[in-house]
């Protein structure tokens, strides 16, 4: 990035909650700067592909605006604590669990739900069809994130070994534990498993 | 607990210069809470056991981030600088492979891929009583749950309690300390660095705090000396579960061997107290020995020398000794 650029930009952002529950210089900054930044929280945000603007609280998460502002409700809250994986996205290619990420921060990123994984035309993605093929899920709640997880993986590692798979899966809870039928579900994908 | 869906509100702050970030830390001082890859921060404000007005999120800091070769052939390491790139850093698996071992099984893939070295070494302890708000010691209260008859205190400390019997929750604190390294340290007067030992600090010295980071410090880098490069390293992290979970016990060791003999060590083990442990009595029994079973069985038990168990922990004292006894034969 350009030096100058970067000074210029100085702060990249000062989103203020407008609660001015703050007090000393907090709450003078905040007053001063109120208008200013109040308009930070309209954020462009790139979805699955689609670049749309959206009115983001400063410390609202990435799962709570998927699914309450933008409708893409296929990502799961299951936690909400970053420890169970239903709520896996991908951040730039990157699976991350979008209940602990910060909407603010996926501003300059690309960001893929469940909801982008499939073509354009509706087909499914490989992973996706090969968890039909092998009954991967059963009551589906912790599928999509585990759908995230595994594209992810097989876009780093196109034929992943069965214990490969464990590692780039053990990242997601199934409660109901189907994690074989997941597995093999990787492995069909990968062309692995006829 | 009240399960919340929602963070409460504050004000959000992403600088994109270190110096900018100290300034805004200063103003706000307690009242501000730096953010790497808030692993560790989301659940306490999510709980609402911890409030802040501000958070500074650094993970805009290009500086920050980045593995660099040092003059005197080591390492620094960006604070920000994530436990995936760690992990998967060829320059730190030929060299520092007890650093790549342990960064690869903190807590789960997506948190590494996001969860920062800076973030892991700072994290607060894992005390259940502690992270639910109680107030205890660690919180400013006058009462420790987990030191009672009825505790649940299976995963507690073995050593060093005082008031608070927490157990340090950080698997690369114990790599970081085995490896001599140093945290590079700024605020408003400057730079300073602090031995890896120095930076963390047990509940008799500080009880509400982990490490020597106070409001307006922010921990820019960790620095590796090339003393234990390529040496001989054994890595083992003990957990209930193979993914999340924390060390039950941790055990991280360098050893300079020379033929056949353990010229010098640095002995580390994790989660038997709020700081990494150095086992430096195991160090010197060691020294001039040979590095075999043998060995590993004749000092293992000094690793407990001094331990006060607490009511399920009791564990914890064979399983310290045996770790100790498999990095010797190993």
């Amino acid at each position: 990035m350009n030096s100058k650029l970067t000074r210029r930009r100085f702060i990249k952002g000062v989103i203020f909650s407008g609660a001015a529950a703050t007090s000393g210089a907090g709450l003078y900054l905040a007053q001063a700067q109120q208008g200013a930044g109040a308009a930070e929280r309209l954020v462009n945000l790139n979805i699955n592909g689609r670049t749309r603007p959206v009115d983001v609280l400063p410390s609202e998460t990435l799962a709570y605006t998927l699914r309450y502002k933008l409708d893409l409700t296929g990502t799961k809250i299951g936690c909400n604590r970053g420890e169970c994986g239903a709520c896996t996205v991908l951040i730039d290619g990157v699976p991350n669990y979008s209940c602990s990420v910060l909407t603010h921060n996926v501003k300059d990123k690309a960001v893929i739900s469940i909801e982008g994984v499939k073509a354009a035309d509706g087909t499914l993605h490989a992973v996706q069809a090969a968890f039909v093929a092998e009954n991967s899920p059963q009551c589906g709640f912790c599928t999509p994130g585990q759908v995230m997880s595994a594209v992810a993986l097989l876009n780093n590692n196109p034929s992943p070994t069965r214990e490969e798979v464990r590692a780039g899966l053990s990242g997601n809870l199934c409660r109901c534990g189907a994690y074989e039928h997941y597995i093999n579900g990787v492995l069909r994908a990968s062309g692995q498993l006829a | 607990m009240p399960s919340h869906d929602v963070m409460p509100n504050m004000e959000l702050y992403q600088p994109v210069q270190v110096e900018d970030a100290l300034e805004i830390a200063n103003r706000y001082a307690e009242r501000g809470w730096l953010v790497g890859g808030g692993q560790d921060t989301y659940g306490w404000l999510k709980d609402r056991a911890k409030s802040v007005d501000a958070l500074i999120d650094l993970s805009a800091i290009e500086e920050l981030r980045g593995i660099r070769p040092t003059s005197d052939g080591g390492v620094e390491i960006g604070a920000l600088t994530t436990l995936t790139e760690i992990a998967s850093s060829a320059e730190l698996q030929s060299n520092f492979s007890l650093l790549t071992e342990a960064a690869s099984v903190v807590a789960s893939p997506q948190i590494r891929n996001i969860g920062t070295l800076g973030g892991n070494v700072s994290q607060d302890v894992r005390c259940w009583y502690y992270r639910r708000g109680l107030a205890c010691y660690r919180a400013g209260g006058n009462l420790c749950y987990a030191d009672t008859p009825e505790g649940m205190n299976r995963e507690h400390a073995l050593f060093e309690g005082s008031r608070c019997v927490a157990a340090g929750a950080s698997d690369t604190a114990s790599a970081l300390v085995a490896l001599d390294a140093s945290m590079v340290i700024r605020n408003s007067g400057g730079e300073s660095v602090v031995s890896a030992e120095d930076f963390f600090v047990g509940p008799a010295n500080d009880i509400v705090n982990t490490t020597v980071l106070r409001p307006g410090d922010i921990l820019t880098a960790v620095r590796i000396p090339n003393t234990w490069a390529g040496a001989t390293f054994y890595w083992e992290k003990v957990a209930d579960r193979n993914v999340w979970d924390f060390s039950l016990v941790n055990i991280a060791a360098a050893f300079r061997v020379e033929g056949g003999n353990i010229a010098d060590s640095r002995i580390v083990a994790g989660a038997v107290q709020t700081t990494p442990r150095r086992l430096t009595n195991v160090e010197s029994a060691v020294q001039g020995q040979p590095k075999n079973l043998q060995t590993g069985e004749s000092v293992m038990e000094m690793a407990t020398e001094g331990a006060r168990t607490l009511a399920h922990n009791g564990f914890k004292v064979p399983l310290l000794q045996n770790l100790v006894k498999r990095a010797i034969s190993a």
